[in-house]
C-alpha cells in the first residue's frame, strides 16, 4: 500500500515571507527554486493580498500553477536560531526549468534536517571520535586536535604520500566553488598530496581526458541548443531520468519542434520511450548496440560522413589541425591526436564492419549518419547536438570512445554554433576551483589499489562513500575495514591514556599496517563505519554555495537555514584543519612546514569564495551573483556592464579551441582505434557468466541515496535496489516480482530485487547503482583504462534467487515504468 | 474508456462548511481581547458525497467523479480483483484524484495495466497499489479517496489521503 503523508492542508506563504534563491543541489541541470521562510506563528491567507502569489487560494489552481506546492516542499527549519516555516518550490521564472520540479528537487524541503518535524535525523550534529569502543560526540577542538596530531606525525615521519585523500570535486550538495577551494587549498597548496581520488572514481583525474586533449571542453553549449537543432544525438545517457528538466524543458520542445533523435544505448531506456511519444516513433532511432561497442559505431558513422562529403569543409580547414599527427600516443595519451586525415587512417570502419561488432543493422547505422550530418534538401548543413554521459564515460575504452564521438562533432562543425555542441550531460553540478593539481601526475595513482596494497597511513575522506560507489568494492571494503580496525583496536587498548599516548598508539598501529580514517560528511556513512574521527559538514542552503550547471550557468544558492547542530561548511572545516595543522606542526618544531598552513582566516564561506574563485575571477562576487538571481550568468564571465555580469552563451563561438592549451588553437581529431575490451579481465568475465549486469540510474534516487535512505516516500517505492530483468529469464529461474536475488562473480556478490521489465533483453539485467541495500560495485572488477578511468558498466555475473518477496517488496508496484497514453 | 456520469455533489455539506466559516469570523470580532479561540478543527472537515451505486460500475471501466467538490476530478473504478484498501464486497472498488500531483495535468486511465498516466511529463500511478507512482516526477503518490458503501450499495467518498493538486487545503476554504 503506497505511502501517503495524509496532509490535508498546508500553511499558506504570507505576502511578506522572505524569498531566497535556490539552485537545486542535486543534478547538474541545477533547476531554479525559491525558498520562502516566515515566522512560525504567522501565516498567509487565501485572499490575494494575504499570500505571496497574489492569488485567490480559495479557488482551485489549475495546471502548471505557480501558487501550488505540496507537502514534500514544506518543512520547519531553524533560521538564525529560530524555528521558521519553509517552502522550497520550483521557480517559474528560471530559464533552466521554467517552474518544473523533479522528483529529487521537489523534495529538498522535506529532506532538510528538522528537530520539529523529525526529518533527516540521520544528519550529523557534532564531531565524533572513536573512544572506548564506540563513537562519542565531542567538541570541534578535541576532534581536530586528534586529526592534526596524527596527520602531522604521519606526514613528517614519512611523507605527504602517506596521506590518502578522497574528496568530492563537484558543485551542488556540499561541493561548490567554496568547498572545492577549501579542500584544494589544504591538500594542493599547503600540502602536495598526490595519493588522492575523487568521489566516484579511484584516482584524481578527468572523466573526459580525450575531449580536453582535442581542445574541446566538455560543457560547451547552451541548453537552448536542444531547441535550435535538427538532431539530438544522445549516447550512453538517459536524460528523462537523470537530467529530468533538461529533457522536459529543452529536449522535448526540440523534439516537438521537429528535431530527430538518435539514442545509442544497449538498453531501451525511458528516454527512448518518452521521446517516441513526444516526437513520433518514426523520428527516434534507437541503436541498441552490444554493450561496450560504441567506438566502432562512431567510427562507422564518421567514415560514412567523410566518404559522402557531409563534413564541414570550412570548419575543418579553419578550426582543426591539418598537418598529420600532432600528439603521439604514449603512456599518458591512449590514442594519437591530429588531423582528420590522420585520424581516419585509424578510425576508418565500414558500415558492415560496425554492424557486425555492434549488433545493429548497417541500414540503421547509415540512417544515424544521415540524421546527424546529411545536408538538407536545399543543401544547407544539418545541425546536430551531441550529448553523452556515463554509458561511455564509465564504459569501455573511455579515452578513445569519447574521442571517436567528438570526432563526429568536429567533422561536422557542430561545436560553438547554435543547435550544436558536443557535451557531457553530467552528474552533479560543477563547482571546481582548486590550485593546480599537476603534481598528481598523469596517469594518476590508482588510490584504491594503493590502499589495498597496504600503503598510506591516514585516510581523509570528504563526502565520499566508496562502500557504495567504487569498483572492486567487495575487496576494497574488506581491506579498508581490516586496516582501520587495527587502529580502533589500538585506540581501545590505549583507553585512559594521555593525548600523546593515544597518538603514539595510533601511529604504532599505522606503522603495523593500520589506517587512521577521518570522515567528513553530513551523515554517518557506510565507509564512516571505519572512521576514527567523524566531522559533521553542512550542505547547500545551510550555507551559501556557488556552482555551475551543465551549460556553465553559475548561481549563488542562498543560505536559508542554519547548519544542523554544530555542523559546518566543508571549506571552514578545511580551514580549521589547516589551522590545527599549523599549530601542531609548530609545537613539533616544524616551523617552515607550519608556515605553509597560513592563510585560512576565513569566518564565512564567502571569505573562502573571495580567497579562491574571486581571486581568479575578480568580477564575480556574492552580491553580483545574488542580483543575477536564479538565471545567474554563464561562465566564463566576460565582464560587468550596466549592473550585470556578462556571460558566455556557448564556448568556441569564434572557431578557436584552447582546452588542450595549444598555441595554434586548432582542434585535434582522435585516432580512435577499436581494440575490443580495453580493461583487464572484461573479456574473460563476459565469457564466464550468463548475465550482463548493466549499472544504471533512476530518477527517484539522488546518487547513493545518502538522504533518500531516510525518506519514506522513496524507500516505500524501492526498499531494495531494483534489478530490471526480462520476464522470460525470471520465469526460467522461478523468480517472481520482488524476489530478492543475488548476483555473483569472482569479484564478489550483491543483492537486489527483481523488477520484471519486458523491454530488457534476455540475459541482460540493469541494476540501480549505489544503493545502501546492495552495492553494484561489489561485482565490478578492478579494470580501468590507461588513465585509471573505471569501466563500471561492464560486469557479468550469475544470478540466483535468495528469497521470496518480503512483506515490503510484495506490496509495491511492479508495472512497466513506460507511460501508456 | 471513460464514462461521463454525473455524481451527487454533496452541496449541502459544502454550504454548511461555508456557513461555519462565516459564523466563526463574526464571532472573532466580538470576543474581548485576550480571549481568542481557535477557529475550525485540526483537520479539514471532509464531506460525505455519494458518488454512485455499486450497480453502476462495470469492471475496469472508470467512472468520472468529482470529490470533494466539482473542481477536483477523479475516477471511481471497480478493478475486478481484490486490492489492499479496496471497498465493496469484492474489495476491489477504489477512487483516485486524476490531477497529476506533479503539475496538475489530467491523468488518463490505461485499462491494460490499470494505471493512470500523465500526458504532460509521463508520470504513471498504479491503481492496484494505492496510487503508488510507478514512475514519474511527482513527490506524492496519487491522492486516494476513502470510500464507504452503505446498505443500498451507494458508494460515498469521505476523505482524501494526500494533498490534491492545485489546492493548499483539500476542502477549499475562503
Amino acid at each position: 500500500m503506497a505511502y501517503k503523508r495524509h496532509t490535508d492542508r498546508l500553511p499558506i506563504i504570507p505576502a511578506d515571507a522572505k524569498e531566497q534563491n535556490v539552485t537545486c543541489h542535486y543534478c547538474i541541470v541545477g533547476c531554479g527554486y525559491k525558498a520562502y521562510t516566515w515566522p512560525l506563528n504567522k501565516q498567509g491567507g487565501t485572499a490575494p493580498s494575504e499570500n505571496k502569489f497574489g492569488e485567490d487560494l480559495s479557488q482551485q489552481q489549475f495546471q502548471d500553477a505557480e501558487a501550488w506546492y505540496t507537502s514534500s516542499m514544506y518543512n520547519i527549519v531553524k533560521q538564525d536560531g529560530k524555528d521558521v516555516h519553509l517552502v522550497v518550490k520550483p521557480d517559474v521564472d528560471c530559464v533552466v526549468n521554467s517552474g518544473l520540479g523533479s522528483i529529487r528537487g521537489a523534495r529538498m524541503a522535506e529532506n532538510r534536517p528538522s528537530k520539529v518535524t523529525g526529518t533527516q535525523q540521520q544528519r550529523l550534529t557534532d564531531p565524533m571520535v572513536w573512544r572506548n569502543g564506540v563513537w562519542q560526540p565531542t567538541s570541534w577542538d578535541d576532534a581536530m586536535d586528534l586529526v592534526a596530531r596524527v596527520t602531522a606525525r604521519v606526514v613528517t615521519e614519512g611523507s605527504e604520500d602517506d596521506l590518502v585523500v578522497s574528496m568530492f570535486d563537484h558543485g551542488g550538495s556540499a561541493g561548490g566553488y567554496e568547498n572545492t577551494w577549501g579542500t584544494g587549498k589544504l591538500y594542493f597548496e599547503s600540502m602536495k598530496v598526490k595519493n588522492c581520488r575523487i568521489h566516484n572514481r579511484p584516482a584524481y583525474n578527468s572523466e573526459v581526458h580525450s575531449t580536453r586533449d582535442m581542445g574541446v571542453g566538455e560543457l560547451n553549449y547552451a541548453y537552448e541548443d536542444y531547441t535550435l537543432t535538427d538532431t539530438i544525438f544522445m549516447v550512453g545517457a538517459n536524460s528523462m531520468e537523470t537530467q529530468t528538466n533538461l529533457y522536459l524543458n529543452h529536449m522535448v520542445p526540440g523534439l516537438q519542434g521537429g528535431a530527430k533523435m538518435v539514442v545509442v544505448d544497449p538498453r531501451r531506456t525511458l528516454t527512448v520511450h518518452s521521446s517516441e511519444q513526444f516526437a513520433g516513433a518514426e523520428n527516434v532511432l534507437h541503436l541498441a548496440i552490444n554493450e561496450g561497442t560504441d567506438m566502432a559505431l562512431f567510427n562507422a558513422i564518421l567514415t560514412h560522413i567523410v566518404d559522402n562529403g557531409w563534413g564541414d569543409a570550412d570548419f575543418i580547414a579553419n578550426s582543426t589541425f591539418l598537418d598529420g599527427e600532432a600528439v603521439a600516443q604514449d603512456s599518458a595519451v591512449p590514442a594519437g591526436l591530429g588531423s582528420l586525415e590522420y585520424a581516419m587512417q585509424t578510425c576508418r570502419t565500414s558500415l558492415d564492419e560496425a554492424a557486425d561488432i555492434c549488433g545493429v543493422s548497417a541500414v540503421d547505422i547509415q540512417k544515424a549518419a544521415e540524421w546527424i550530418a546529411m545536408p538538407h534538401d536545399d543543401g544547407s548543413r544539418r545541425k546536430c547536438v551531441t550529448c553523452y554521459e556515463k554509458g561511455i564515460i564509465w564504459g569501455n575504452d573511455n579515452y578513445r570512445t569519447i574521442g571517436a564521438l567528438v570526432n563526429i562533432a568536429l567533422a561536422t562543425g557542430n561545436v560553438g554554433r547554435e543547435g550544436g555542441g558536443v557535451c557531457r550531460l553530467g552528474g552533479h553540478q560543477e563547482g571546481y576551483y582548486r590550485p593546480n593539481e599537476g603534481h598528481v601526475g598523469r596517469p594518476a595513482e590508482y588510490v584504491d589499489q594503493f590502499l589495498i596494497r597496504g600503503l598510506g597511513g591516514v585516510h581523509h575522506i570528504w563526502a565520499c562513500d566508496h562502500y557504495k560507489t567504487t569498483l572492486n568494492a567487495a575487496e576494497f571494503k574488506r581491506v579498508h575495514k581490516r586496516r582501520s580496525d587495527m587502529v580502533k583496536d589500538a585506540i581501545d587498548a590505549a583507553a585512559g591514556g594521555t593525548r600523546e599516548q593515544m597518538v603514539d598508539a595510533i601511529v604504532g598501529a599505522i606503522n603495523a599496517g593500520g589506517l587512521f580514517v577521518v570522515d567528513v560528511d553530513i551523515i554517518h556513512s557506510q565507509i564512516g563505519q571505519n572512521a576514527h574521527v567523524i566531522l559533521p559538514a553542512c550542505e547547500s542552503n545551510e550555507m551559501n554555495l556557488t556552482s555551475m550547471n551543465g551549460e556553465r550557468r553559475m548561481r549563488l544558492s542562498e543560505k536559508y537555514m542554519d547548519p544542523y547542530g554544530n555542523s559546518k561548511p566543508d571549506c571552514l572545516i578545511a580551514a580549521e584543519m589547516a589551522q590545527n595543522m599549523e599549530r601542531v606542526l609548530r609545537d613539533m618544531g616544524e616551523d617552515a612546514y607550519a608556515d605553509q598552513f597560513k592563510g585560512y582566516d576565513w569566518e564565512t564561506e564567502e571569505d573562502a569564495f573571495m580567497d579562491g574563485y574571486n581571486a581568479g575571477n575578480p568580477e564575480v562576487t556574492y552580491d553580483r551573483l545574488r542580483a543575477m538571481g536564479n538565471n545567474g550568468v554563464q561562465e566564463p564571465v566576460a565582464g560587468f556592464e550596466n549592473g550585470e555580469l556578462v556571460g558566455t552563451k556557448r564556448l568556441y563561438a569564434d572557431g578557436t579551441f584552447d582546452r588542450h592549451g595549444r598555441d595554434d588553437k586548432k582542434a585535434l581529431f582522435c585516432a580512435a582505434g577499436w581494440r575490443g575490451w580495453q580493461a583487464a579481465g572484461k573479456a574473460r568475465e563476459q565469457a564466464a557468466h550468463k548475465f550482463w549486469i548493466n549499472n544504471v540510474r533512476a530518477n527517484i534516487f539522488w546518487q547513493n541515496q545518502f538522504l533518500d535512505q531516510k525518506n519514506e516516500f522513496i524507500q516505500d517505492r524501492f526498499p531494495y535496489p531494483f534489478i530490471e530483468m526480462n520476464p522470460d529469464d525470471m520465469v526460467e529461474m522461478d523468480v517472481n516480482p520482488g524476489d530478492l536475488i543475488e548476483i555473483v562473480n569472482d569479484n564478489g556478490a550483491t543483492t537486489g530485487m527483481a523488477y520484471p521489465t519486458s523491454s530488457s533483453k534476455r540475459n541482460q539485467v540493469a541494476m540501480v547503482f549505489g544503493s545502501p541495500a546492495g552495492s553494484q560495485g561489489n561485482v565490478v572488477n578492478p579494470g580501468v583504462n590507461e588513465l585509471v578511468l573505471p569501466d563500471y558498466k561492464h560486469c557479468w555475473g550469475d544470478i540466483r534467487k535468495l528469497s521470496h518477496a518480503t512483506a515490503e517488496t510484495a506490496a509495491i508496484s511492479f508495472k512497466s515504468k513506460e507511460v501508456q497514453l | 474508456m471513460k464514462c461521463n456520469r454525473m455524481v451527487d455533489a454533496g452541496r449541502r455539506q459544502f454550504l454548511r462548511g461555508g456557513i461555519v466559516g462565516a459564523a466563526g469570523a463574526a464571532a472573532a470580532t466580538v470576543l474581548p481581547a485576550g480571549q481568542a479561540k481557535a477557529q475550525g478543527l485540526a483537520r479539514v472537515d471532509y464531506p460525505s458525497n455519494r458518488l454512485a451505486n455499486i450497480a453502476d460500475l462495470v469492471v475496469n471501466e472508470p467512472m468520472d467523479i468529482e470529490y470533494p467538490d466539482a473542481d477536483s476530478p477523479g475516477i471511481l473504478i471497480k478493478l475486478g480483483e481484490t486490492v489492499e484498501g479496496g471497498a465493496g464486497p469484492d474489495g476491489d472498488i477504489v477512487a483516485y484524484s486524476v490531477l497529476c500531483p506533479h503539475k496538475g495535468w489530467m491523468l488518463s486511465y490505461n485499462a491494460g495495466d490499470k494505471t493512470l498516466n500523465c500526458p504532460g511529463h509521463h508520470s504513471r500511478f498504479d491503481c492496484e497499489a494505492g496510487g503508488q507512482q510507478t514512475w514519474g516526477h511527482a513527490t506524492n503518490n496519487l491522492p486516494q479517496f476513502a470510500l464507504r458503501i452503505d446498505d443500498q450499495g451507494d458508494i460515498h467518498a469521505e476523505g482524501v489521503d494526500e494533498l490534491i493538486y492545485g489546492r493548499l487545503s483539500n476542502v477549499l476554504e475562503s
